[in-house]
């Protein structure tokens, strides 16, 4: 473009008389490489407006819709996983079959028996306590001293 | 609230959509900071989407936010300030750049920013709206409700002192 052309532009555009095409014109204009030497300051202006037209919102902007909308989902899901829960739920509570059953049986009968014959071996063992029953009666005739002194302190 | 949807998300994304970075760049042309600019953004879009329903009677929805966004960030600064008067020290924003900065701050595109920074608010918008975002008068007249002659005079001002302040810091014209 014609100097010329520019310098008069540049007035018009610091006038406030410029159309958005003209200042289209002095932007390309002032984004070449090399400017007239006297206009090179105008250089970073242009830049800047160039630069600036690109800067964008990158943030999210929290939407919210009614929050019922919310809950209906939530308890649609809750009772889709209760069904599923009935469903596949119910294999687990069958009756186990006699053989097992008799199984168990056995195991917990055999499992007492260990436990009651431990318990009588133990029982056995306390008999002691019966001696020392014998003991305490022996030590009776401490009382039988007792009465000695009684009489001294007569 | 119990009434049914007028507008969808989508729907209403896609009316937003085209015009969100230019409520941000505005919202941030005013604020400086890039977040409070992201939450005056966010801010706008939410009232933009609480309204949705009164959506359809506005006949320029964007022209509509642009207002929106400039009130609410001119709303902002005037409570801003009024808290500076009570905190003395904390001065919003760097007005004053310590030498050492000015010493960084050889890119010339910083100091076009910073130049803009110091603008009158009025003048800051009219900069925005029209050598970045591209307006037209008459939109732009609709959005700061000026008359398009106002508009003229303050964005020539504004471009007049750009141009001067540059020349002044950065050695140009000298040559």
């Amino acid at each position: 473009m014609v100097l010329n052309n520019i310098e008069k532009l540049l007035e018009k555009y610091e006038n406030g008389e410029t159309t958005l095409l003209e200042e289209q014109q002095l932007k390309s204009y002032f984004s070449q490489e090399t400017v007239a030497p006297h206009l090179e300051m105008y250089k970073p202006i242009f830049a800047y407006f160039l630069v600036n037209e690109k800067e964008q919102f990158t943030k999210d902007v929290p939407l919210k819709t009614k929050r019922t909308f919310n809950y209906t989902w939530i308890s649609v899901a809750a009772v889709a996983v209760l069904f599923f829960g009935f469903y596949f739920g119910s294999p687990f509570l069958q009756e186990p079959s006699k053989e097992e059953q008799q199984m168990a049986f056995n195991q917990f009968k055999e499992a007492m028996q260990m436990v009651s014959s431990n318990l009588n071996k133990g029982t056995s063992s306390i008999g002691y306590l019966e001696s020392m029953g014998k003991g305490t009666e022996s030590v009776n005739y401490l009382d039988e001293l007792n009465n000695p002194i009684q009489r001294i302190f007569k | 609230m119990t009434q049914p949807q007028i507008m969808t998300q989508t729907e209403f994304l896609h009316i937003v959509m085209p015009f969100k970075d230019k409520v941000f760049r505005l919202a941030k042309r005013l604020l400086v900071s890039r977040e409070e600019a992201e939450d005056a953004t966010q801010e706008v879009l939410l009232k933009l989407w609480n309204n949705k329903a009164k959506m359809s009677e506005y006949k320029n929805v964007e022209a509509f936010s642009m207002t929106m966004t400039k009130n609410f960030c001119l709303d902002k600064l005037k409570s801003k300030q009024a808290q500076n008067l009570k905190i003395v020290h904390s001065n919003y924003q760097d007005h004053t750049v310590s030498v050492q900065k000015q010493v960084e701050l050889n890119d010339s595109l910083d100091w076009v920013g910073r130049i803009i920074e110091d603008l009158p608010e009025q003048q800051k918008m009219v900069i925005q709206l029209r050598d970045i975002e591209q307006y037209d008068y008459d939109e732009i007249a609709k959005m700061l409700d000026m008359n398009p002659t106002a508009i003229r005079v303050a964005l020539s001002r504004a471009r007049k002192t750009i141009r001067e302040k540059l020349t002044n810091t950065h050695s140009y014209g000298i040559k």
